[in-house]
């Protein structure tokens, strides 16, 4: 997904963290929204890309997309189902 | 534990028994130059065509289609780019599924325009999306990765492009398959010496030497050519080819023994590749929230030789394109293959160690 920015309940700065940091901190801020809101995460990582979605299905939650935080880092969106 | 297990056969092989007598044999015997005509350069001659002869019965292709290069990839870079020299003077793209080994890629991008055809979630290429027209389709065997074999008849049905195929995954442990007017393979893979790599063309292809040539025995080679080593070869592919059977059978058990215990017995795990239509001696597993390097090392320490794909293990810091393609966790990844002589004692201690070295990973991290 590219283009306007997804309105989310929490991003997760994992810009400078090296995999697979950015999927623990993911699993990690789980809990932190309700189920059905959006959490993002924000990483340089390349495996990040391939792994964020990998992980929403193995740990049956929703894979939205891939946007751009505010300052152009790859981010991650995922939707909270359970 | 009795020593160190080496469960990364993929990457290389130990050189099979049968090839040790005939490589210190032909170390003395095979020194000359076999285009000389003086006695030590015929016996010479007569070493390296018994190699190209032995090579091409044990994999059912004509001595003249064969030809022995300084390694796979060597042969690899041959056969793709000799393939594609008509079709990129038309200005047609290199097709490659998005699974080859980084040989195929990187030549790909050296010859001109790549053009990547996508796999589904088990690493299979998908026949339907080959492009009808390319310089080039490229299709490896059996995926090195995670052993998934890939439809080649299917391949070739859809494109009139000339099919290159990279068989260095497979080579000597499965025989070749019939569609294909290049290939690859490479001997270090199947217990044969490193440095000797095959090229095969087939007898009515259209192709072209992409590089420098040379004035050796065989128009397509350059340099000068390493004949003990490429009769070790020979001799240790017939050897392969004899056994196969009863080792395909047994080392195919043993990885359905690990396929069957990691996805028990490890949480969060995703074993990846075709169950059975596979590699007989290669599984790949990927685990959550685990460090690949660390996997590696861990399992190492406790005498356990892998590979792994992950992003950390990489000289690039980049996930194996392999698993991002299939769209599979890359991260905590393990590539096992057995050796030729891998027993059950090996197999099972191995996967008593795995679910302990990734509880240990977790709790680092609070997991």
């Amino acid at each position: 997904m590219t283009g306007d920015r997804l309105e989310v309940a929490l991003e997760l700065d994992c810009r400078d963290l090296p995999c697979p940091m950015p999927v623990i901190e993911l699993a990690r801020h789980l809990g932190d929204v309700e189920v059905g809101e959006l959490l993002a995460v924000v990483a340089h990582d390349p495996a990040a890309r391939v792994d964020v979605r990998a992980w929403c299905r193995m740990r049956e939650q929703g894979w939205v997309g891939q946007d751009t935080a505010d300052d152009g880092a790859p981010r991650y969106v995922v939707r909270r189902l359970g | 534990m009795t020593g160190p297990t080496d469960l990364d056969g993929a990457s290389a092989a130990p050189l099979h028994p049968a090839a040790r007598e005939v490589l210190l044999a032909a170390l003395d015997r095979g020194y000359a130059d076999p285009r000389r005509l003086h006695r030590p350069g015929r016996e010479a001659r007569l070493l390296l065509d018994n190699a190209r002869g032995a090579t091409a019965e044990a994999l059912g292709v004509r001595p003249d289609e064969v030809t022995f290069t300084p390694s796979g990839t060597h042969a690899t870079h041959l056969g793709l780019l000799g393939l594609a020299a008509r079709g990129l003077r038309d200005g047609l793209p290199l097709a490659h599924t998005a699974v080859e080994h980084s040989a195929v890629l990187h030549a790909a991008r050296w010859g001109g325009e790549p053009l990547s055809v996508p796999v589904d979630h088990l690493g299979r290429v998908l026949p339907g999306e080959v492009p009808p027209l390319a310089a080039v389709m490229a299709c490896q065997a059996a995926n090195h990765e995670v052993g998934t074999l890939q439809p080649l008849a299917a391949v070739r049905e859809q494109t009139d492009a000339p099919l290159f195929v990279d068989a260095c995954a497979s080579g000597g442990r499965l025989p070749l398959p019939e569609a294909w007017d290049a290939a690859a393979l490479s001997a270090h893979k199947w217990g044969g010496p490193a440095g000797v790599g095959v090229l095969l063309v087939r007898k009515r292809a259209r192709w072209h030497h992409p590089f420098p040539t040379d004035d050796r025995v065989d128009e397509r080679s350059t340099g000068f050519e390493n004949v003990p080593a490429v009769l070790a070869a020979a001799a240790a592919l017939q050897a392969v080819v004899a056994e196969r059977d009863e080792v395909n059978a047994r080392q195919h058990a043993l990885v359905d023994v690990v396929r069957r215990r990691v996805a028990a017995e490890v949480p969060d795990v995703e074993v990846v590749g075709d169950p059975d239509d596979r590699l007989p001696h290669l599984v790949t597993f990927s685990c959550l929230y685990v460090d690949g390097e660390a996997l590696v090392t861990e399992l190492d320490r406790r005498g356990f030789g892998i590979a792994s794909g992950s992003a950390c293990t990489s000289s690039t810091l980049t996930p194996s394109h392999v698993l991002e393609a299939m769209g599979v966790l890359s991260h905590g990844n393990v590539r096992l293959s057995l050796q030729r002589d891998a027993t059950r004692e090996q197999v099972d201690a191995f996967c008593d160690a795995v679910p302990e070295v990734v509880r240990e990973l977790r709790a680092r991290v609070g997991l």
